[in-house]
């Protein structure tokens, strides 16, 4: 199976881990991730306004990409996966929003939101299947406890993103007993980091951060997932004393593709 | 030929102050039929309807056209007149000349011209009516309520009371319903358990009544006075008849790790089991699901224990067939499942707890035996949190909550946290709301005491996360007077879930061919005259399956559909509506289309010996109404191909010869 | 129509939410993460646009504390996404020239050697023009 890949610009750079772990673990699974050429950033945030038009133009771009392969639009970033997502559905329900876009691109083919739009997460739920990522798993993570972060962008807002329940998610946990690990659930797991307050009030950011890691470890996790680099930073940088690693690490490493590398 | 007289009404100037009633009157004179014409104040008024009698006498009139209001205004009432005229009551057409005219439009000669127009198309109907008599059909001096709770229960004893004998079905294996998990009840306080189970007990000895506990209505056929209904007697693998219910059986059964449905799963039962000691009937019921010896043929200690030998491993479902008179559904409510409102970590934490759970955990009768401990540490709580309108009233989440008010959760929160306050003083009790609502009788009077007597702090704003951390629950939320956010480390939070119909109502209303509203409350036949009927003729409801009740509410409701059922049941016959549908057999190809578009089972295909015209017989499958079921909607005369059926008081040419009168 | 009629048609058209669906519950400002360092909540953002207050949204600082979590849109019971009236309040500021909170001049002394790309981007998506 052949998907059309954004990878986003953190993940060509401090994200690198997220992005080749990512396509690693896909191949193996059956899946090619072909990167958009000549994507550009999605802009890292969805401005909800329903007169911002320029700013998304981009994330219409790679959706029309895919469009022309006939290949659903797969993104790692949970913040890439949002944006694109919610442009994809603005252009799928606000026919203003998406006229403006249509005239704007008048040399192109029109676009109405055909693209469907997928997390890496989701395509291992719903094209690969957990139970195929069980069977690839050569290491497994038995005896981990391991907490799920999903932070805000996975989630919400859920009329938009129909991921998983947005107060419940099951997702990662299902991944994460696929690896042969145990979940912990934990009441702050979809509360936000900060985000990109990091930048003007490192100290929201930190608090905000410290009461995600803190819950987690007191519901018992040695370990946090995640599929945003900016939750990454925001939990790391604040002094989490438990490890916090892209999703895509800890899967290659338990499909054994980490270790292949290393050796 | 017939002979019309027409009534042109002014209704004051309501009429005639857009339309020129003289104009109408004089314009009607030329129709074909027309004997006699004229106009009057106040038609409906005595001397408006004399002057009609009179009229009717003098000119030997056959047919009426009134030109007034609607016909659900006063059709009834010149019908009658029309009877007093010695004329069959179903000669008499109304003309709305007033909400469909007079009151739409603005100018006097628009008004008047649709106002002939409209009086013409009564006139050609007129030529085609024919005298109707209506049917009289008996009724079946026997009523039955679906539902054991203390709506079904107090119906079920108003009934029977009355002389009349009464059913009751209830899905569960004992009656009770939610009333017999509740403690104490608001305003009062008085027990729950002291004021329900002497009525359970009065059920249970009445001899009027008899109780199909564990058991379901699977087919209601037949109408008003003439229901035939099918009840499913689900195994209960115990002999009802045989059980003393003295309970050694639920003591030896090794199977003891099923959720207590009861105590709402807080702690288990054995899998024969009685849900509570004042149960009724009391009477054992194994679990199907959860013993060994219907699953693996291995145990059979209960049989072995039990001295009146009611054990029966073989029993099967049974069916039972009635004829009732009169129904009336007491389905009742359940709280909604909060898994979508996993904000406040109802999935995450064993001390989140509904309110229902909340009652079972202070009642004496319950897993804690009515001490105040927290599911999953059995600690004291010394903070508690409650949270309002947990699903209620949510706009945006037709997959999660519910639109409406629940209506009973201020006053019961109220209740709880009164109580908690009087029987541990050391306990900090908040309360969040968007509002406190109390409109009944003590019952602001009562909230008040909970905050200003008993201490019980009240928030006005709402809980917007908790969070599991350690033994707390880590509470964050708005307060709206203070403009600030609290965090408050609780040790027991209680959700107030809003409530929704019983699932088995929706299936229960296909059956009665009832109506429900969107959220599946069963609608009443007026909201406000006729509360407790519901539109279909026979079928009465009672409590919070036609809307969120409170106790008080719905034995009232309960005793007012019973005194409806038993006006009903005191009856000998029943008068029918004789506009109704009718096939004409030769016409009828047998097709079944009729059969399938009728809301109300009214029709029926049998075959029948024709003669053919070379002086052979064939048998044809032929159409026919039951008159006494059909409600008159007419879907049956559109889906019918050959014209075969008809609608009396509303046929195809009198609907035609109005349509061409109109267009003329 | 007065200027702050006028203000508020264009911020209920832009940000497509009614504030009239409020039915002032709180539970917004319940669940809002950087209510303490919000001037004014979510649930008055709500209820002074309805009511045409809007200057004093714009001339505070808390358009730009909203971190566009996203949860009080997702937990309003009515609808009402409150996260979406900020940002349109925010732009009506950003957008007016001069208006940018963050130049690129501000940046080196804010990153480190881990800050992701991602954290630039939405931060200028955010904060400027």
């Amino acid at each position: 199976m052949k998907v059309s890949y954004f990878p986003g610009c953190t993940l060509k750079n401090k994200a690198k881990d997220l992005d080749e772990y990512a396509r690693k673990c896909a191949e193996l699974l059956g899946v090619t991730l072909e990167e958009i050429e000549n994507w550009q950033c999605c802009g890292g945030v969805f401005t909800t306004s329903k007169d911002e038009v320029a700013t998304k133009l981009s994330s219409v771009r790679a959706l029309k990409d895919a469009k022309s392969k006939e290949q659903p639009l797969v993104s790692v970033c949970s913040a890439c996966h949002n944006v694109i997502k919610q442009t994809n559905h603005a252009m799928q329900t606000d026919s203003e929003f998406a006229d403006k876009v249509n005239r704007y691109m008048a040399d192109e083919e029109p676009y109405d939101g055909e693209t469907e739009v997928l997390h890496y997460l989701e395509l291992l739920r719903d094209k690969v299947g957990f139970d195929k990522v069980k069977e690839a798993v050569v290491n497994s993570l038995k005896g981990k406890k391991i907490a799920a972060y999903y932070g805000c962008l996975l989630l919400r807002p859920n009329s938009v993103m129909r991921m998983d329940d947005p107060e419940n998610p099951t997702i990662m946990e299902e991944l994460i007993s696929a690896m042969g690990a145990t979940p912990v659930v934990y009441g702050m797991r979809n509360e936000c980091c900060g985000g990109y307050i990091a930048l003007e009030s490192p100290e929201l950011a930190k608090k905000k951060s410290n009461a995600v890691v803190a819950n987690a470890k007191a519901q018992g996790a040695d370990m946090i997932i995640t599929a945003c680099p900016l939750c990454r930073y925001n939990l790391e940088k604040n002094g989490a004393d438990i490890p916090v690693v892209y999703f895509t690490e800890l899967l290659a490493q338990a499909l054994g593709v980490k270790e292949a590398e290393n050796e | 030929m017939q002979r019309i007289g027409v009534f042109v009404c002014w209704c004051g100037s309501n009429i005639a102050g857009t339309v020129d009633v003289k104009a109408v009157a004089e314009a009607i004179k030329s129709e074909p039929g027309v004997v006699y014409s004229t106009d009057y104040q106040y038609m409906c008024s005595q001397a408006g309807q004399n002057m009609i009698i009179e009229s009717v006498k003098e000119h030997n009139l056959t047919g009426l056209v009134i030109c007034s209001c609607s016909p659900r205004m006063h059709e009834a009432t010149f019908r009658k007149t029309a009877a007093a005229a010695g004329l069959n009551p179903y000669m008499v057409e109304i003309a709305n000349i007033r909400e469909q005219c007079s009151w739409v439009h603005k100018e006097m000669p628009v008004g008047t011209e649709k106002a002939i127009i409209l009086a013409k198309a009564a006139v050609a109907k007129v030529n085609l009516n024919t005298p109707l008599t209506p049917g009289e059909s008996p009724v079946t001096k026997r009523a039955l309520v679906i539902g054991g709770g203390i709506a079904g229960i107090q119906t079920a004893l108003d009934i029977a009371d009355a002389g009349f004998p009464v059913d009751i079905v209830e899905t569960k294996p004992t009656i009770g319903g939610k009333m017999a998990q509740l403690d104490k009840t608001f305003p009062t306080l008085d027990c729950a358990a002291c004021i329900l189970t002497p009525k359970m007990v009065d059920v249970a000895q009445h001899e009027k009544i008899r109780i199909f506990s564990y058991s379901e209505v699977t087919e209601v056929k037949g109408f008003v006075g003439n229901f035939d209904v099918t009840i499913k007697r689900k195994a209960r693998f115990v002999d009802e008849t045989k059980c003393t219910g003295c309970g050694d059986c639920v003591d030896k059964c090794p199977m003891k790790k099923n959720p207590n449905e009861f105590n709402m799963g807080m702690d288990n039962r054995s899998a024969i089991y009685i849900p509570f000691a004042q149960a009724v009937p009391k009477v054992a019921t194994i679990d199907a699901g959860a013993c060994t010896m219907l699953k693996k043929g291995k145990c059979g200690l209960c049989s072995k224990v039990c001295g009146a030998g009611a054990i029966d491993y073989t029993q099967k479902d049974e069916f039972v067939s009635e004829k009732y008179g009169a129904i009336v559904v007491a389905t009742g409510f359940n709280v909604i499942n909060l898994d979508k409102f996993d904000e406040y970590a109802y999935n995450q934490s064993k001390d989140v707890i509904t309110s229902l759970e909340f009652e079972r955990l202070t009642n004496a009768a319950g897993p804690t035996a009515g001490k105040l401990l927290r599911p999953s540490d059995g600690k004291h709580p010394h903070k508690i949190v409650f949270v309002q309108c947990v699903g209620s009233r949510c706009e945006n989440c037709a997959e999660k909550g519910k639109e409406y008010c629940s209506k009973i959760c201020c006053m019961y929160t109220a209740k709880h946290a009164m109580l908690t306050r009087d029987k541990y003083p050391d306990t900090d009790v908040t309360v969040f709301t968007i509002d406190v609502r109390t409109p009944g009788k003590n019952f602001d009077e009562f909230y008040r005491r909970a905050v200003e007597e008993f201490g019980v702090k009240y928030v006005k704003g709402m809980v917007g996360k908790i969070v599991p951390e350690g033994d707390v629950l880590k509470v964050q939320a708005s307060d709206l007077i203070s403009n600030k956010q609290l965090h408050i480390d609780a040790d027991l939070v209680v959700l107030a879930a809003a409530i929704e119909p019983d699932k088995s109502a929706r299936p229960l209303a296909t059956m009665l061919t009832a109506s429900m509203d969107t959220n599946d409350f069963f609608t009443e036949a007026h909201p406000k005259l006729r509360p407790v009927e519901s539109p279909t003729a026979g079928v009465y409801l009672s409590g919070a399956c036609q809307g969120p009740k409170d106790i008080p509410e719905t034995v009232s409701q309960a005793g007012a559909a019973a005194s409806k059922v038993i006006g009903l049941l005191c009856k000998d016959k029943l008068v029918g509506n004789p506009c109704v549908a009718s096939s004409n057999e030769l016409m009828c190809n047998g097709c079944s289309s009729c059969e399938r578009v009728c809301p109300y089972g009214a029709i029926t295909y049998s075959d029948k010996e024709f003669r053919m015209p070379d002086r052979t017989t064939k048998i044809r499958r032929v159409a026919s109404v039951n008159p006494a079921v059909c409600q008159g909607c007419g879907a049956c005369t559109v889906a019918c191909p050959s014209g075969a059926m008809d609608l009396r008081g509303f046929a195809n040419d009198q609907i035609m010869a109005e349509v061409d009168a109109i267009c003329k | 129509m007065n200027k702050n009629d006028l203000l508020r048609e264009e911020i209920i058209r832009r940000s497509g939410v009614n504030p009239k669906k409020c039915m002032k519950c709180g539970k917004c400002s319940g669940t809002c993460p950087a209510y303490d360092e919000m001037e004014f909540h979510p649930h008055q953002f709500a209820s002074m646009i309805d009511s045409g207050d809007i200057q004093p949204l714009i001339d505070s600082e808390s358009v730009y504390k909203c971190l566009s979590c996203f949860a009080c849109v997702e937990r309003c019971p009515r609808g009402v996404e409150p996260a979406k009236l900020i940002e349109a309040v925010r732009l009506s500021v950003i957008r007016e020239k001069g208006n940018n909170r963050m130049t690129p001049n501000d940046i080196p002394e804010k990153v480190d050697e881990e800050t992701p790309q991602q954290l630039l981007v939405s931060a200028f998506r955010k904060y400027t023009k």
